[in-house]
């Protein structure tokens, strides 16, 4: 079902005016809809281990490893084209989820494991791993609330020409180059100020000076070999091997319902094929891992058979999710109060209605 | 001192597992370890006001339900962000096969 809300274009900065209104409306740091699901269920969904993850750390970096080594070896004919394709998006693409699930802590049963993992995706995804944590927490607290959320990717209206670009990482691994050259200096943007607090500044700091460190050695070593070879190891996968995680990554949320207070409205579960699947770490289970972040990504498969009947029906592949998500975008250039809602299978919760009061939900009337 | 407050029988908690218990208006999570040992903290995390009963219960650690924020139970350290500041801890025992907390 595609609704129609508001018309005003918005302003989705941290410090301005619709923060204020969030807060006002009661949207901010809010309660929100859960499906029950009994507390003994809900322990074993939970439980961690690390042979999972251990396994799948040791596939992705092996296979990186190898196709480093492949399209090394081969550097300066076409045979080392499938080597960096593969190579590019291990690390430009699947560092997204590694980063998103180790952050949560969810990954590894050992905490170190989980650190340690962090820290290197955070890397190759071009993430101070201190700011981010906290910012990916306000996600989570206030998931796509307007002058609430620093995660929101697609603002209203899009900019598609915009969006498309960041397949190949333009310009936004530029961008977040430039967030670590000045965080490097110790500088806060106004908005990271709002949701990082000052005893983690300083930490900040030092993990964007490794980060800024690493990545510039690798444009000196570039420079003194007069090859490109270091900077397409380092750092150039954000830009050639970056599109799975925007092809997986927008649909997360893309073109659903903004300022509500239930995750079946703006978070969307996608069916994908077994590769996606795997790069992605089960992420495609959006709205189950926003509901219950407690679940690592091998349990989500397990949790979706169990809550399915009270969510919106999974888009049933990437296709059809784009089908949706790109004609709510295309409508929202004109139309930026447009959004998907999705219906409920017969038996499911309704929407909110009693959880919470009208005025929290300006998208759910 | 606070007088003891019974919280309920010993195997209403699970070992390795946490309860909510509310008394005069104040709410805490009451737990047991591996061995079954009680114990008892503040009931809601620290970084924003959630209830650690839904959390996990891990070793000597309780994972928030929210952002996975840890503390440990026995202590009420802050173990990993965003929680940073520690839970208030209370003394818990066992008698007459009843878990009672001095709040
Ligand atoms: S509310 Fe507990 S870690 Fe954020």
């Amino acid at each position: 079902m595609a609704v129609t809300s508001t018309n005003a274009r918005r302003d989705y900065s941290l410090t301005g005016p619709e923060s204020a209104r969030a807060v006002a409306l009661g949207l901010a740091s809010a309660e929100w809809y859960h499906t029950e699901v009994p507390r003994k269920v809900m322990k074993d969904l939970m439980r961690r281990n690390d042979a999972v993850a251990t396994r799948d750390t040791a596939i992705w970096l092996g296979l990186m490893a190898l196709s480093a080594l492949g399209g090394v070896l081969t550097w300066g004919s076409w045979w080392s084209v499938p080597f960096f394709a593969v190579y590019g998006v291990l690390y430009g693409s699947a560092c997204d989820s590694r980063w998103h699930e180790c952050g949560h802590g969810t990954a590894f049963k050992t905490q170190w494991k989980n650190n340690w993992v962090y820290a290197i995706a955070s890397f190759m995804v071009m993430r101070n791993p201190v700011a981010w944590r906290w910012s990916h927490a306000r996600h989570h607290t206030d998931t796509i609330i307007v002058g609430r959320d620093p995660e929101i990717t697609l603002m209203r209206p899009p900019d598609i020409t915009r969006k498309v670009l960041a397949f190949i990482g333009i310009p936004n691994v530029f961008q977040d180059f430039a967030v670590l050259a000045r965080q490097a200096v110790g500088r806060l943007s106004p908005g990271e100020a709002e949701y990082i607090p000052e005893s983690e500044v300083a930490k900040v700091t030092c993990w964007a000076r490794i980060f800024v460190g690493i990545q510039a050695a690798a444009v000196l070593a570039a420079l003194l070999s007069w090859s490109f070879l270091p900077l397409v190891l380092i750092g150039g996968p954000r830009i050639y091997g970056t599109w799975h995680m925007v092809l997986v990554g927008l649909l997360q949320h893309g073109g659903l319902a903004e300022d509500v207070l239930d995750h079946r409205l703006n978070s969307r579960t996608v069916q994908m094929n077994p590769i996606s699947r795997w790069l992605y770490w089960n992420m495609n289970f959006h709205v189950e891992h926003h509901m219950f972040p407690m679940v690592p990504f091998h349990g989500l498969p397990r949790l979706h058979e169990l809550i399915k009947d009270d969510l919106p029906r999974a888009n049933p592949s990437i296709a059809h999710a784009y089908r949706e998500m790109v004609s709510a975008l295309l409508r929202q250039r004109h139309d930026p109060g447009h959004y998907v809602r999705r219906d409920l299978p017969p038996g499911a919760r309704p929407y909110r209605m009693e959880f919470h009061g009208e005025d929290a939900l300006p998208e759910v009337k | 001192m606070s007088d003891w407050v019974d919280v309920c029988a010993l195997d209403d908690v699970d070992e390795e597992d946490v309860i909510r218990f509310d008394h005069a208006g104040r709410t805490f999570a009451v737990y047991r370890d591996e061995g079954g040992a009680p114990f008892c903290t503040d009931g809601l995390c620290s970084h924003e006001q959630v209830h650690l009963a839904d959390g996990l219960v891990l070793d000597d650690e309780v994972e928030c339900p929210k952002h996975n924020g840890r503390f440990n139970y026995k202590t009420g350290a802050a173990l990993r962000a965003p929680a940073c500041v520690a839970l208030v801890t209370y003394p818990a025992r066992v008698e007459g096969g009843r878990i009672q907390v001095q709040v």
